[in-house]
């Protein structure tokens, strides 16, 4: 739209027509208070706190409610104005308490910084304040009905940006009272983004409250360790008697991909972190029984065994099993430690989706995936299987944002009902099982598989009209869930591809993708590189096995039939994801590097205490293919990275560590020369290289030493460091890179069946995700990741 | 839950008398009120369902209004409006008399449920004040004395 131009406090400003004076003020650096104004919410207009004086216009308006007009003259800042501003907390204080030193929001509250700015914390009023008590709506929201100020912000986010609606107003005028749906508790997505948005303390959360203060705290920006979505999660943390302990998860201040959402695992599912049974020593099985031991005696026989079995058996009798859940760096490192010093391509993870087969079906196309935040603005999406709302919840908020905000248009196809269908513009409900692939291979014209997708509701004019539409948009994003595999991935690519779609292969974990893409599978290397086109890996890594070695199921039959020496889990719970007889492994030395004592780890001989990934930095992909990196939050005595637990044992094993990890490459070579002809030269060396936020790598444990590596030999992994290390999302291109040859065994692919009050292993030690009543549906199966 | 024929086919025609259904809400409201004597939990999960909303949303609505109620009341409701007009008027002195008379305070029900007592906000008449509203009957320009005829008369009313 056309630009308008206006002036405000005698600075020329311009805005598209239609933008709200608030918001185009906030363009121009002007700060107009306001309680209700939410950006991306609807209007309220109830707090009129964003009082301006506009010329020509007889009282004062709120700037959140007038859109700004072709020569609008607008003062923010005068005597008058500052007065109705005070008059106006003057009436929201006067049912509000005045102990902000005991309010569980003190120090970090709109209201109390009003109240600083425009002092009106004494009172014209006689009136007793109406005191109510304190309310728990549900384990993880409080509300405390004095302090609420009724800006409506809670309500309208509830129902307007997670299409739950658990929030309404009730009674009215001064008695007005926020109330929760089912009239003294709330059966809700309990995501606490009510609490998030709430300016006050009246929206307080179970998980933090009162338990400590936000400058006693240090904020550590990093991503959500649960689904595959990447959110960024800012954890509060403070020191505890084991560490650092994290207290705290939001994004207050919207940086990252998912401005200030989170769902409820990202903002209280951190507290498996300090569960109890965390595994703080390394343990090695004597006389049958798992024994703490020390590192030095643990990772000494983990080492030896490893060697012996790899000496005496070959290889090939060793299986190493990676996780959805470690940093790309670990699994890179994980599977170049099985290549090059195991000598075995027995490597591979818990697949939950078919990311090898939509490797192939897109290599050689460009720029052909989207990423997460085109899902909030791209003008079409076409979703296929999967449930969003319950196993990508930032997804489901971006798509009913780009919905509601952006008047984009939604197809579903699924077999079931799910919530999002709500915000589609079309919904082909079709049969289940198959009922989705065979809904592709109609999209892409093959007629015959209409009746298969036939129901009373989705007769064969909806059919067709829904193809029509899909087919007749442009700019067209398409996601798709784990009901695809093999050769309908390819099928769906070839179609979406003639109308010049994006597309979207969703997997389960935080870091799914990651662990594909870096190549934790028998029989591709990083990359999607098929093992005869990686000659670049082979040399770089001195050598690699040519032969493709066992997926996770034939692992588990080697071990069966005694043909599997060592198996080396890494983060993982194969035993009860597969349901695999522990009595399988009885002749298999098995190390276990895990959280907590899992069923697989109760199989193995040696059980090594590691740490989460808000215990370590490293980076994770998302599974758009968002690369982001993690920064260290809590801590822990008695654990350790998983990457530094591959070095060590490497180490042990007699490797070349400085091939396996590249550090102190390159950079190091500079540092040194602090004096003669070249040292101007590496000290601006320095000074650039922290201008931009860059380390030099130093350690064989410091993960940034690998990402270079990853960055210079992953083919689609040239990413944009800048923006990286600036805190940033860089889109990675690893399936328009890749080289598979022959996509294997789509059948080992079992999906996670999140909810979105489970995540895997985590879910299970999550206090805050176990205590919510919405979690009643009992688990269908143990998670492996 | 049914209610009498009556009544089904005057949702029937409510529900379909608006461009959005939920514009049917508050005579729906109003109307099972008439019938049920008060808003139950189930006419509010029955109107919820009907009118494709929620309960909170229904639940919303009826706290708004003062006219709606969730728990029994006398078979006559007596609102005695205390506003400006009425106030100025005697509205007060009224009040007092009716809970003398009656021998309970607002909002409460007389022990025999013939009655009701609810002190309200003006409720339109005020060119007749003191004005008071006994179900959907008003009287106006009321005394003590009047009050007490009128009281009478639904006293009988009730018995019959
Ligand atoms: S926690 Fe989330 S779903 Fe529940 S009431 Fe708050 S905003 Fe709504
Ligand atoms: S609870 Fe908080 S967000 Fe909700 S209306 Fe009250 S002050 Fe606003
Ligand atoms: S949507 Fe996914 S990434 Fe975001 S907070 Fe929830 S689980 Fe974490
Ligand atoms: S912010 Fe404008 S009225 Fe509340
Ligand atoms: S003030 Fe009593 S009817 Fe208006």
């Amino acid at each position: 739209m056309a630009d308008v131009n206006i002036t405000v406090d005698g600075k020329k400003v311009s805005a598209p027509a239609g933008t709200l004076l608030i918001e185009a003020c906030k363009s121009a650096g002007i700060e107009v208070p306001a309680f209700c104004y939410y950006p991306g919410l609807s209007v309220q207009g109830a707090c009129r706190m964003c009082l301006v004086r506009i010329e020509k216009m007889p009282k004062l308006q709120t700037a959140c409610t007038v859109p700004v007009a072709e020569g609008m003259v607008v003062t923010t800042n005068s005597e008058e104005i500052v007065q109705a501003r005070k008059a106006t907390v003057e009436i929201l204080l006067g049912n509000h308490p005045l102990d902000c030193p005991v309010c569980d929001a003190g120090g970090e509250c709109e209201l109390q910084d009003m109240t600083f700015r425009y002092g009106a914390a004494e009172s014209k009023y006689m009136e007793a304040k109406q005191h109510r008590e304190e309310q728990q709506w549900s384990p993880v929201v409080y509300f405390d009905r004095p302090r609420c100020i009724l800006c409506y912000r809670c309500v309208r986010v509830c129902g307007e940006g997670m299409d739950v609606w658990a929030l309404g107003v009730q009674n009215r005028g001064v008695t007005s009272i926020i109330a929760p749906n089912k009239q003294d508790h709330l059966e809700c997505e309990e995501c606490g983004m009510c609490i998030d948005i709430c300016p006050v303390g009246a929206l307080t959360s179970g998980a933090y409250r009162y338990k400590t203060r936000p400058w006693e705290m240090n904020h550590v920006g990093t991503i959500c360790t649960h689904c595959g979505d990447g959110c960024k999660t800012t954890l509060g943390v403070r020191r505890s008697k084991g560490g650092m302990e994290i207290v705290r998860g939001d994004n207050r201040d919207k940086s990252g991909i998912n401005g200030d959402f989170l769902c409820i695992k990202g903002r209280y599912g951190f507290d498996f972190s300090h569960h109890e049974d965390r595994l703080t020593q390394p343990l090695v099985r004597q006389d049958g029984k798992l024994t703490p031991v020390s590192w030095e005696q643990a990772l000494a026989h983990v080492a030896d065994r490893l060697k012996q079995v790899r000496d005496a058996q070959g290889g090939s009798a060793i299986g190493v099993i990676g996780s959805n859940r470690t940093t790309n760096e670990e699994n890179y490192l994980l599977q170049k430690f099985a290549r090059s010093v195991l000598g075995t391509n027995n490597i591979d993870h818990h697949r939950t989706a078919d990311y090898p087969a939509f490797a192939k079906a897109i290599a050689g196309k460009q720029n052909a995936t989207a990423t997460l935040r085109e899902t909030m603005t791209a003008p079409a999406v076409l979703l296929i299987g999967n449930d969003p709302t319950e196993q990508h919840p930032l997804l489901a908020w971006n798509l009913r944002t780009n919905h509601r905000v952006h008047n984009g248009r939604l197809y579903i196809v699924n077999s079931r009902e799910i919530k999002l269908r709500r915000q589609a513009r079309a919904f082909a409900h079709v049969p289940e099982a198959g009922g989705e692939s065979a809904m592709v291979r109609y999209l892409a014209g093959e007629e015959n598989y209409a009746s298969q997708i036939e129901t009373a509701g989705f007769n064969r004019d909806a059919m067709r009209s829904f193809r029509d539409a899909v087919k007749a948009e442009q700019g067209l994003v398409i996601i798709f869930g784990s009901e695809l595999r093999g050769d309908d991935v390819q099928a769906l690519v070839r179609f979406g591809a003639g109308i010049g779609a994006k597309f979207v292969c969703l997997g389960d974990y935080a870091n799914s993708r990651g662990a594909a893409d870096m190549g934790l599978y028998p029989d591709l290397l990083p990359g999607y590189t098929d093992l005869a086109r990686g000659s670049g890996f082979a040399q770089e890594y001195g050598s690699v096995p040519q032969q493709p070695g066992m997926d996770i199921v034939s692992m588990f039959a080697a071990a069966q039939s005694g043909r599997l020496g060592a198996l080396y889990v890494v983060g993982s719970n194969p035993v009860a994801r597969y349901n695999i007889d522990p009595a399988a492994l009885k002749n298999t030395f098995v190390v276990v590097q895990d959280m907590f004592l899992t069923e697989t780890a109760t199989t193995a001989e040696v059980v090594l205490p590691a740490a989460n990934a808000y215990e370590k930095s490293g980076s994770f992909t998302n599974t758009f293919g968002d690369l982001q990196l993690l920064k260290k939050a809590g801590d822990l005595a008695g654990v350790r990275s998983d990457f530094e637990l591959i070095v060590r044992i490497a180490d042990r094993m007699g490797a070349d560590i400085r091939k396996l990890v590249p550090f102190g490459k390159g950079v190091r070579a500079d540092m040194g020369q602090s004096r003669g002809a070249q040292s101007g030269e590496a000290d601006r060396h320095m000074v650039w290289l922290s201008a931009h936020n860059l380390e030099p790598k130093l350690s064989p444990f410091d993960p940034e030493a690998l990402l270079d590596e990853i960055e210079r030999l992953v083919p689609g992994y040239n990413f944009s460091r800048l923006k990286l290390f600036a805190g940033h999302e860089a889109h990675t291109f690893a399936p328009e890179h890749s080289s598979v040859g022959q996509p294997s065994a789509p059948e080992t692919i079992v999906p996670a069946n999140d909810t979105l009050f489970t995540s895997g292993t985590l879910g299970r030690y999550s206090n805050a995700m176990n205590s919510v009543i919405e979690n009643r549906r009992a688990p269908e199966e143990i998670p492996a990741d | 839950m049914r209610f009498s024929e009556e009544l089904e086919a005057r949702f029937a025609r409510l529900a379909s008398q608006y461009p959005w259904k939920r514009s049917a809400l508050i005579p729906m409201l109003l109307y099972a009120q008439d019938e049920v004597g008060y808003i139950t939990d189930e006419v509010v999960s029955d109107i919820a369902h009907r009118l494709e909303l929620s309960e909170l949303d229904v639940r919303n609505v009826i706290s708004y209004y003062s006219l709606l109620r969730t728990k029994p009341a006398g078979k006559y409701v007596v609102q005695v409006c205390t506003n400006i007009s009425c106030l100025l008027l005697g509205a007060d002195e009224l009040f007092e008399h009716c809970k003398h008379r009656l021998g309970v305070g607002h909002t409460q029900v007389t022990p025999d449920g013939r009655f009701s007592l609810e002190e309200v906000e003006c409720i339109g008449a005020c060119s007749w004040a003191p004005a008071i509203q006994v179900n959907y009957d008003f009287h106006l320009d009321v005394t003590p004395e009047k009050m007490d005829k009128v009281l009478d008369q639904y006293a009988t009313k009730a018995q019959a």
